[in-house]
């Protein structure tokens, strides 16, 4: 890292990304600043409020603790022990990003009544135990054996010492984790649980009234900024970017029986609830039910369109992401730290107060794309976008900046070395960033509901129109496929988290 | 290889994707000359008869649906520059809305006339299309004798055995004719009274209605339909619970209705009058009738058999134009912290 000056070519377009994901900060305090101070500080002081933000703190917490615990703990046995089928394991680590959270929360309460803040716990940490799972594997199997040796010749755990190395990846995957359970509204409210993003949702439904609406979703915006600084803080000033890159692996971990034994309890358990449960709902939901009608052209529109906008959603949050992640990697100071931070408040809003956001901004300012497919893209992008800039960080921090000096020594200019050096090196981590995004993008349904050109559907637009009548046996197809063709990205991550393993 | 050929190689497969489904860029251009409606109503329930509106009057319509709120919401971001014609609203707090703030015309008489008063906007800004009424769905195996008033609720036999839905509009409609007709003080003792009574929040009507179905619930405060449609979908044996209709113009037998709106600032005024009076044609009421079992609100349509006939409901005496008092509504149930 260095406090040298940011390449203007990387600034402007960093820029761009920050505003962007600025926006919806700025149409909320549009909305609070009209309501007059007094109904601000009657939202602010209700009980209510309070009560539901320290439970939504609290769910947050708790799901977020469970997952790093779910997360390290399985990709260190995939990736460090000798457990027998860990490969399969690792793959199936990643399949549950393709299952959304509503259709998970869904089947657990019609299959067992679990409900409240028990089953949110439970359907959230399933859910979201990947985001912590992928970047831990990533870390372990490039964490360089000579830290460890050194421990084990002073007498010292070797534990102690990957924990510590871990740190940055584990918290960087809580942090997606925290700010996901925060803006999550669907699968909670499936749970009966009321949280804070209900309260916003109550005040857009029902009371026409914008203004506490804004004024308890600058609130969320604030907590989250409270949580990314916290994160901030946990990266100090460990080192773990490679200086030179491990050139031998990790070694492979050799488990008693008895630890065996339960380690592949656990992984086949995790498995079985986070991928078999749901899988087979939807497979029974498929085979019992009368309102099974499915019109295969409307499948396949559907099929198509959820295809095309995700992609371009995985794209244009890519192409975002890249400069803002290679400033957060190799830049220090002020100006870095705001670039990264502003392209997390995105994703801690929830769905519905981006979505109206933008049709403040679009109908007002942009009205040729207003409900058209390129604003549901740029949806997609600034809710999406921390995934991405997390992804292309943690990437250009494994391509040492040595060479990119190299490449300055030979004549380039900062910005070519960039483009001529670390990209490349970069570019597999950036593309499983896109892959999440991807993934991501096509579970999303408030923003799609009321973004998307009128007339398209997307699986899960669909999906909810069946469910909205009732008629789940008809939902269980774009539930199916939904998940089906998410699972094509989740395997290809779950795949790319055991490249490196020995 | 260079990040030219990286991004040339990146977009391809999303070319070929996006013409693959052609058919998404048809229905994504935005017709200037076409008549919008935002339709809160679930595409499965009116999806079928909009085509039928489409064919008969031969109008060029395109729907966009949501949820009826989140769209009045989106309605009123878009302000002036809104892109909806009309807006077909699943209850009359979200057209009372849009009404309030000025954003909706006034629907010519020969429209509004044919539907009683009772049903209809008092300002003459929208007008109903569907009734549904509020009951108590109970469960007969447990419930001999299913209440006779919202009141009973609160009885300590019911303790935990009472599902509600208190985000729903449905629900908030019932709460506000509960204000309107009891007065603040009774609806918030009342609140209070179910609160305390163990009362069981639910999500929405239908997760209350399988409560009930499954023996986890004995009553429900839902709609009528919900019981009906899912009798369609399952047949009786599917589905063991009842309805219990109230007497005595109690606000639990609130009759509220499914209406739509033209907003004032529509290029298609004359398209859009056409579609309403499709809307309130035989046709149409006959559909709410038979397909999404509700009570066609037109003189001379039949109510589906097995439904009690609309005016033997007994549903308490309130203007529905006033049932966008729901801002109080909201602030109530926050108070009592329900929402």
């Amino acid at each position: 890292m260095s406090s040298r000056r940011i390449p203007a070519g990387l600034l402007w377009p960093a820029g761009v990304t920050a505003a962007l994901a600025l926006l919806p900060v700025a149409y909320l305090a549009v909305r609070s600043v009209e309501g007059g101070l007094d109904a601000v500080a009657r939202t602010l002081l209700r009980a209510r409020t309070l009560e539901l933000a320290v439970r939504s703190l609290g769910l947050a917490a708790v799901v977020t603790a469970l997952c790093v615990v779910v997360g390290v703990s399985l990709a260190w046995l995939v990736v460090r022990s000798d457990m027998p089928g860990r490969r399969v394991f690792g793959v199936l680590a990643a399949l549950p990003l393709a299952v959304p959270s509503y259709v998970a929360a869904y089947t657990w309460v019609a299959a067992l009544g679990l409900e409240g803040f028990a089953g949110s716990v439970l359907v959230l940490t399933l859910c979201s135990y990947p985001y912590v799972y992928l970047p831990v594997a990533a870390a372990l199997s490039r964490m360089n054996p000579a830290a460890e040796e050194v421990a084990l010749s002073l007498g010292r755990s070797r534990y102690a010492v990957v924990l510590r190395q871990l740190r940055p990846a584990a918290a960087a995957g809580g942090l997606l984790v925290a700010m996901y359970v925060l803006s999550e509204f669907g699968a909670v409210a499936i749970m009966r649980l009321d949280v804070f993003t209900t309260q916003i949702y109550t005040s857009y439904r029902a009371g026409f009234n914008r203004t506490p609406a804004a004024v308890l979703g600058l609130l969320l915006v604030l907590v989250t900024l409270l949580i990314v600084v916290a994160e901030f803080r946990t990266r100090g000033r460990a080192a773990y970017a490679m200086r030179g890159g491990a050139a031998r692996r990790p070694s492979v971990i050799r488990l008693a029986p008895g630890p065996r034994a339960l380690a592949l309890a656990w992984s086949v358990a995790l498995a079985g609830l986070a991928v078999g449960f749901p899988l087979a709902s939807i497979g029974y939901w498929l085979l019992n039910g009368s309102s099974a009608r499915l019109d295969p052209v409307d499948l396949s529109e559907a099929v198509g369109a959820t295809l095309a906008v995700a992609a371009a959603g995985a794209l244009l949050t890519t192409a975002l992401a890249v400069p803002v992640g290679i400033i957060a990697a190799r830049h220090r100071g002020r100006v870095a730290t705001f670039l990264e931070q502003s392209t997390y408040v995105g994703h801690s809003l929830p769905g519905i107060v981006m979505a109206l956001s933008l049709v403040f901004f679009a109908v007002r300012y942009v009205p040729a794309i207003y409900q058209r497919s390129p604003l549901l893209v740029i949806a997609y992008a600034v809710l999406f976008m921390p995934a991405a800039v997390g992804a292309v960080r943690a990437s250009v921090l494994q391509s040492p900046p040595v060479l990119e000096e190299v490449a300055r020594s030979l004549g380039r200019t900062p910005l070519q070395a960039v483009r001529a050096v670390t990209l490349p090196l970069a570019l597999p981590g950036v593309l499983a960033g896109a892959a999440l995004v991807f993934l991501t993008a096509m579970k999303e349904l408030p923003a799609t509901l009321l973004l998307r050109p009128t007339g398209m559907d997307t699986l899960a637009t669909r999906l909810w129109t069946e469910t909205g009548s009732g008629a789940y046996a008809a939902a269980a197809p774009y539930a199916a496929l939904l998940m089906l063709l998410a699972a094509v990205p989740g395997f290809l991550l779950g795949r790319r988290s055991l490249e490196e393993t020995p | 290889m260079s990040l030219r050929r990286l991004v040339a190689a990146a977009l391809v497969p999303l070319a070929l994707l996006a013409s693959a489904c052609g058919g998404g860029d048809e229905a994504e251009s935005f017709d200037e000359n076409s008549l919008v409606i935002y339709s809160g109503r679930n595409e499965n329930l009116v999806g079928p008869l909009l085509d039928k509106l489409k064919t008969a009057t031969g109008l060029d319509v395109q729907v966009r649906y949501g949820d009826s709120a989140e769209l009045a919401a989106q309605i009123l971001e878009e302000g002036a520059d809104t892109r909806a014609d009309l807006f077909f609203s699943q209850d009359a707090g979200a057209l009372g809305a849009l009404s309030k703030h000025g954003m909706l015309a006034p629907v010519p008489q020969d429209l509004l006339s044919r539907v009683p008063a009772h049903y209809r906007s008092s300002e003459g800004t929208w007008v109903g299309l569907s009734g549904r009424s509020r009951v108590i769905v109970y469960d007969p195996r447990t419930v001999a004798a299913p209440p006779k008033s919202v009141f009973e609720l609160t009885d300590p036999k019911w303790r935990g055995k009472v599902g509600w839905a208190p985000t729903n509009a449905s629900f908030q409609a019932f709460v506000t004719a509960l204000r309107v007709v009891s007065g603040e003080d009774k609806a918030r003792q009342w609140l209070e009274a179910m609160k305390a009574n163990g009362t069981q929040t639910y999500p929405n009507n239908v997760e209350i209605l399988n409560a009930v179905d499954a023996g986890k619930l004995q009553l429900g405060l839902i709609n009528h339909y919900y019981w009906y449609e899912k009798v369609a979908e399952q047949g009786t044996a599917g589905v063991p619970s009842r309805l219990a209709y109230l007497p005595g113009r109690d606000p639990g037998a609130l009759v509220n209705v499914a209406g739509v709106g033209e907003l004032k600032n529509t290029k298609h005024a004359e398209a859009a009058r056409k579609a309403i009076d499709y809307l309130l044609g035989p046709d149409a009421q006959k559909y709410f009738a038979d397909t999404t079992k509700e009570y066609p609100l037109v003189s001379g349509v039949a109510t589906a058999p097995g439904l009690p006939p609309l005016d033997s409901l007994k549903g308490p005496e309130v203007d529905l134009s006033k049932l966008d008092s729901l801002e109080q509504t909201i602030t109530l149930l926050q108070d009592v912290g329900l929402v």
